[in-house]
């Protein structure tokens, strides 16, 4: 019999060669690629310069040949949602791309304009900001603050208005756990470091729906397979551009090898941040985070709750040594107390 | 612009990226207000006061590019002495016959001027002139007579031909330098102006004064020597019924600023479509010839010579329209065309009237029109008011409908709205329909033509399926076919077709033309059968050819220049080698306004186009819009025609004079200067003048096209709401290409309009629930969004004035399905172009669904007879006929 010690190296997190979670330097090797496999790549969405175009999701749909479905993910219909310009809802079986629309208001002091305008009329000190640190993108609504925010009530002859667009995917986590628990296979890490689940392979089981902590792996209910994006394998393969990246007119998503994307993404929030926008900020990209850090990040402009997003995601199998702790002591427990069942049984009548 | 052209908007990003401060003025906050800068939301169709505003603070604070001013636009003219302003008469300039309601612009003309040339003895249609019809009383020309015939061009027809309004034919007007005297332009313009303060702009627009001095502030600081701003505009700001005021007054502006002839500079027009500036370049439109030539009129124009007359006295490049012309002819008439004959100049059709859009609906209705095409056009849902559009489809012998989907257009007889409720049925409906499948932008080739002016060819990627053939293909064979039919005829009138040139070379299964022989031919050529490399070499002695004329050298060198793509990485940032833009690849106009008047550029960072002393031309990163050997210091000799005449610091080199108009002498009909009116429908009274909408707008009174009572008249309550209509970036135009595709249809499945929480709360409107709108012309009804992003604005009485925002892409056909905003709509149009106002309107917004049947048509009348508008009802298919009303 096999004993389970929760000091295992292939469980404490520690051992470079075998983890559940915490950073992973080459995703595709501990996958047992080769080393000279490609290296790993991404997307990273700067939701900064999205446009709400959409043309991501119809690149996604045109490219993978996904079907028309209404924002509950029944395939084949469609219907308004009523929420804001978004009739896609959410990330899907049939939808893999999903452009989130936030409308946010919040009341303000009109802004005044610069010093000295003729005509501006007001005291010398009504010209300018009160505040002078205050601009427009560095005061805006953040999720604590969006309590106030009553859409039904609000006066808008004095509120300002923000929308923000995000186009949500996949994250190709560090640590997927939809791998992690695929029974047959199906899903399996590529060479370049992405998750793909394979159609043939799928027994349709599930254990990878709730595996995953975004709620993005998803069941084709006529079907029973789950499907998500690939990250255009087929593409990527081929030296592509994923068919999202490629038709983004706004350089929103961007794609190329994780390393690269993670420094530019650097550089444009601190640009941001010099700016004044000081509720900029990456998510996905902390190699420290439940999933080891994502394939797929972000750049947000207000916390993540505001974009549907989880603000902590976590994979379960980071827990699975502490399971196994548990799980073995108990064990041991059982073993104690079967051990002493039978030995006792065994006393001399 | 992130909405409606969101590949373009990449370059705005990029600009922001770059440090620009981009600024959106729209009625609503749209996915371009969430990536801008600022946001400014004002009341719609008040854009000439918040601009009038901007001119008014740029004028009094003397914040304008004085060296350019002065040295480029006619800032320093003097205006005549009977000149009277809107200041002094209520909200009309001087010339104005009620009767008429037309205007004499003779009292506009420059001081000197006594029987403005233009208007007078150059009554034909001079290129920019503007025509002085001989028997101009009554409404003949405004109600057009049933023959359609003695009935002469309205003057308006002729304005937008050839660039502009020419310049009343002083070469050298007086001017005063010193800018200091009355009557000079640039004071004019600043009493005119005076009272768009940004108090005034603020009650008029809903635009707070703050905000309204923060965009003053910003495109002030932005322009200049070392800056200079641009303003982009989309076909909305045309439709209006003061449309061609509104650029007008973005004009002046820009002019004022410094920022037209200037990298970064300019006004920029993006399209509703691809290559709709090609489709006015090489024109759809009635009243021109392709480059901008007027389209001969049938009594003014009886020979070349009277058709040329006036073009041959222009100063400027118009000057040479002659040649122009007989290029043309020579192009399409071929050996056929000689000086005998004056180059088949009676072979072109005329024009006896107004023959626009809206009339010819209008026409067909009444039963004068018996056939009719439909190009990649969807009437019966993209224009304004839908039911008069099918009632016009619904009166025709034939319809000929080329497009990628069985559209609304193509069924209205037998499932639009009217069969529903009674007032068409199917089986009395005339009209033959005929659908010919158009192949796709991806299945032919050819050229598109930007709002840059730059031509790209496009290559055929895939064949079109099934019978679908390219529009090159259908003429092409329509046209052999009928010179086929016609081959033995002798009858003269069949001449023009039989002598056509007629003989592109085909090749494929399909025999396809070659759209590169077409390109060739557009551009013409020489004597010596090689292409020209530019207008400047075309003759008026027939030697050469060219189907138009601002394209020549397209095809220069015998290269088809529009397909290069040559990438920008390799190359400045002009990029000339990418594409061509006309004229002669030059990619922006006028540049010879970015060197100062002595040829050197305004400042090392916006160094663009210069004077090369040493080798004695100009030169620059673009191609210089000026004769290259033309110095500085030239002064044009005394009677010095075309572009002899133009100075060498003049770069307007379109115009009489060479400069950019503050101030229009001619060419316009509705004023010399723009002027705030409130759209024909709008819920307040105009708080400038008592003179509440455009004086000179075109309407067409029938039942079927009712308009709601405006301004400070009791029936306005009846409709309270102001509504504007627009695009989705989901969706396209009418919807045949995008309903019908389920990827795009499922990001917007449902037909909606967006509301304010305020204005839901006051009607009892539920998000996600249904809405019914209600005009004068008809009821349709809609899912609601309830959003902040549409505001309502406070006027000065306390009133909020609630705004309705309607996409407009339904129809009852395709996956996706609704009812048409268009249908809203009714016709009320600028008289300048005939455009009509689309972009305003009045409506009632309740609660739930609709009227179905004939209930809707009771449901509509009711709404009438409440506000006191006529009655609505129509006998059997619409066929009721235009009235005439006296003292509109």
């Amino acid at each position: 019999m096999t004993t389970v010690s929760s000091a295992s190296p292939a469980f404490s997190g520690n051992d470079p060669a075998n983890r559940l979670y915490g950073p992973l330097p080459d995703v595709a090797g501990d996958a047992g690629y080769d080393g000279d496999h490609p290296a790993r790549v991404g997307f990273f969405t700067d939701t900064s310069v999205c446009i709400g175009c959409k043309a991501c999701e119809v690149a996604c749909k045109e490219w993978n040949m996904l079907p028309m479905d209404d924002a509950d993910g029944v395939r084949d219909r469609m219907g308004l949602t009523g929420m804001s310009y978004d009739n896609t809802g959410m990330l899907g079986a049939n939808s893999w791309r999903h452009v989130a629309f936030v409308e946010q208001s919040r009341p303000v002091d009109l802004p005044m304009p610069g010093v000295g305008l003729p005509g501006a009329g007001g005291t010398p000190g009504a010209h300018g900001l009160a505040d002078g640190s205050q601009t427009r993108q560095d005061s805006v609504l953040n999720a604590e603050a969006l309590a106030e925010f009553d859409p039904q009530t609000g006066r808008s002859a004095d509120r300002e208005i923000r929308w923000l667009m995000s186009s949500d995917v996949c994250k190709h986590c560090t640590h997927a756990g939809c791998l992690d628990v695929c029974p047959t296979g199906a899903l399996f890490r590529t060479e370049f470091g992405t998750v793909v689940v394979q159609g043939d392979i799928c027994n349709g089981c599930g254990y990878c729906v709730p595996a995953c902590p975004y709620g993005v792996i998803d069941q084709r209910k006529d079907d029973g397979r789950v499907f998500k994006c690939t990250l255009c394998y087929d593409r990527t393969l081929d030296g592509l551009m994923p068919a999202c990246a490629t038709a983004c007119p706004t350089e929103s998503i961007q794609f190329g090898n994780l390393d690269e994307l993670q420094a530019r993404a650097d550089a444009r929030l601190a640009t941001l941040k010099e700016q004044g926008v000081q509720t900029a900020r990456l998510y996905g990209r902390d190699e420290g985070d439940g999933v080891g850090g994502a394939g797929a990040f972000f750049l947000l402009l207000d916390e993540p709750e505001v974009y549907g997003l989880p603000p902590d995601p976590v994979v379960p199998t980071r827990d699975l040594p502490a399971l196994w702790k548990s799980a073995g002591a108990a064990a041991a427990v059982m073993l104690g107390v079967i051990a002493s069942a039978v030995l006792g049984s065994r006393r001399p009548r | 612009m992130a909405e409606c052209h969101p590949v373009g908007f990449q370059w705005v990003m990029e600009a922001k990226d770059r440090g620009a401060k981009v600024i959106h003025v729209d009625p609503r906050f749209t996915r371009t207000s969430a990536l801008a800068d600022r946001h400014v939301p004002l009341r719609a169709g008040t854009d000439i006061a918040f601009l009038g505003g901007l001119i008014n603070h740029v004028l009094q604070n003397e914040l304008y590019f004085r060296e350019y001013v002065l040295a480029y636009t006619n800032a320093a003219t003097l205006v005549r002495e009977d000149f009277q302003d809107t200041e002094d008469l209520d909200g009309l300039f001087s010339g104005f016959d009620p009767e008429t309601r037309k205007y004499d612009e003779s009292s506009w003309q420059y001081d000197g001027v006594d029987t403005p040339a233009a208007a007078g003895q150059r009554s034909t249609a001079q290129p920019g002139g503007q025509v002085k019809s001989p028997n101009d009383g009554g409404r003949a020309d405004r109600m057009q007579e049933q023959s359609g015939e003695d009935v002469d061009v309205r003057s308006a027809d002729q304005f937008e031909t050839a660039g502009s309004g020419g310049s009343g034919a002083v070469p050298k007007p007086e001017r005063d330098e010193t800018l200091q005297h009355p009557r000079c332009v640039i004071n004019v313009l600043k009493r005119h102006f005076s009272r768009y303060t940004p108090e005034l702009v603020g009650e008029i627009c809903g635009v707070e004064p703050e905000v309204f001095l923060e965009v003053a502030e910003a495109i002030t600081a932005n322009s200049g020597r070392d800056r200079t701003t641009a303003w982009v505009y989309s076909v909305g700001w045309t439709h209006h019924t003061v449309g061609v005021q509104y650029i007008r007054t973005c004009s002046i502006l820009q002019a004022l600023l410094g920022n037209m002839g200037r990298p970064g500079g300019g006004i920029l027009a993006l399209r509703g479509h691809a290559s709709i500036q090609g489709s006015t370049d090489i024109p759809t439109l009635f009243n021109i010839l392709p480059g901008y030539l007027p389209m001969p009129h049938a009594k003014q124009h009886q020979s070349l010579d009277d058709y040329c007359a006036l073009g041959d006295q222009r100063i400027g490049f118009w000057g040479n329209m002659r040649a122009y012309t007989v290029s043309l002819l020579k192009s399409w008439w071929g050996d056929a065309a000689q000086p005998e004959n004056d180059f088949c100049f009676d072979y072109m059709p005329r024009i006896s009237g107004d023959h626009s859009s809206y009339r010819t609906v209008a026409d067909m209705i009444e039963g004068k029109v018996p056939g009719y095409f439909l190009v990649g056009e969807n009437p019966a849902v993209g224009h304004a008011n839908g039911r008069m559009q099918r009632f016009g489809l619904a009166n025709l012998e034939w319809l000929v409908v080329r497009d990628l989907q069985m559209i609304e257009s193509a069924t209205f007889w037998q499932d639009g709205p009217e069969i529903a409720t009674g007032e068409m049925v199917t089986d009395q409906v005339p009209t033959e329909v005929f659908f010919m499948p158009a192949a796709t932008h991806v299945e032919k080739e050819g050229t598109f033509t930007q709002t840059q002016r730059l031509l790209q060819w496009r290559h055929k990627a895939v064949e079109p399926p099934g019978e679908c053939r390219s529009d090159l293909w259908f003429y092409f064979h329509l046209g052999r076919r009928l010179r086929e039919k016609l081959k033995d005829s002798t009858d003269p009138r069949d001449r023009p077709l039989l002598d056509l040139v007629w003989d592109y070379p085909t090749h494929g299964e399909h025999a396809e033309p070659s759209a590169e022989a077409v390109l060739r031919e557009i551009n013409g050529v020489g004597p010596d059968g090689r292409t020209l490399s530019s207008y400047t070499e075309m003759k008026d002695d027939g030697s050469t050819t060219g189907g138009c004329w601002i394209y020549t050298g397209v095809y220069a060198d015998e290269v088809n220049q529009s397909a290069r793509r040559k990438p920008g990485r390799e190359q400045d940032y002009v990029a000339a080698e990418w594409g061509w833009a006309w004229p002669l690849n030059r990619r922006t106009l006028y540049n010879r306004a970015s060197a100062d008047p002595e040829g050197r550029p305004w400042s090392e960072r916006k160094k663009y186009v210069w004077w090369d002393e040493d080798a004695g031309e100009w030169t620059g990163v673009d191609v210089p819009d000026f004769e290259k050997g033309k110095r500085p210091d030239y002064v044009p000799p005394e009677g010095a025609k075309a572009q002899d005449g133009i100075g060498g610091a003049d770069p307007f080199i379109m115009q009489d004079d060479g400069k950019a108009w503050l101030y229009a002498p001619a060419g316009l009909a509705d004023g010399p200067m723009p002027t705030h009116y409130e759209p024909a429908e709008s819920p307040m009274t105009n708080l400038l003048y008592k003179q509440q909408s455009n004086p000179g707008r075109e309407e067409i009174h029938a039942p079927w096209n009712r308009l709601n009572p405006s301004g400070d008249d009791p029936g306005a309550r009846v409709y309270p709401y102001v509504f504007t209509t627009y695009r989705l970036t989901e969706h396209h135009t009418a919807g045949g290409m995008s309903r019908t595709l389920p990827y795009l249809s499922e990001l917007q499945p449902e037909f909606f309009v967006e509301v304010s929480p305020q204005l839901a709360e006051e009607r009892g409107l539920e998000n996600g629930g249904w809405a019914t709108l209600v005009s004068a012309r008809s009821a349709i009804e809609a899912k609601v969004l309830v959003t902040e992003r549409m505001r309502p604005l406070k006027t000065t009485d306390g009133r909020l004035i609630h705004q309705i925002g309607v996409p407009y892409h339904w129809g009852e056909r395709g996956i996706s399905t609704g009812d048409a905003a268009n249908d809203l709509f009714g016709v009320v149009m600028d008289p300048n172009v005939h455009i009509q106002e689309s972009k305003v309107a009045s409506c009632d917004i309740r609660p739930g669904r609709r009227p179905r049947g004939t209930a809707l048509v009771e449901f509509v009348e009711g709404y009438r007879r409440r506000a006191g508008v006529p009655s609505g009802l129509v006998p059997l298919n619409g066929r009721a006929p235009v009235e005439t009303v006296e003292g509109m």
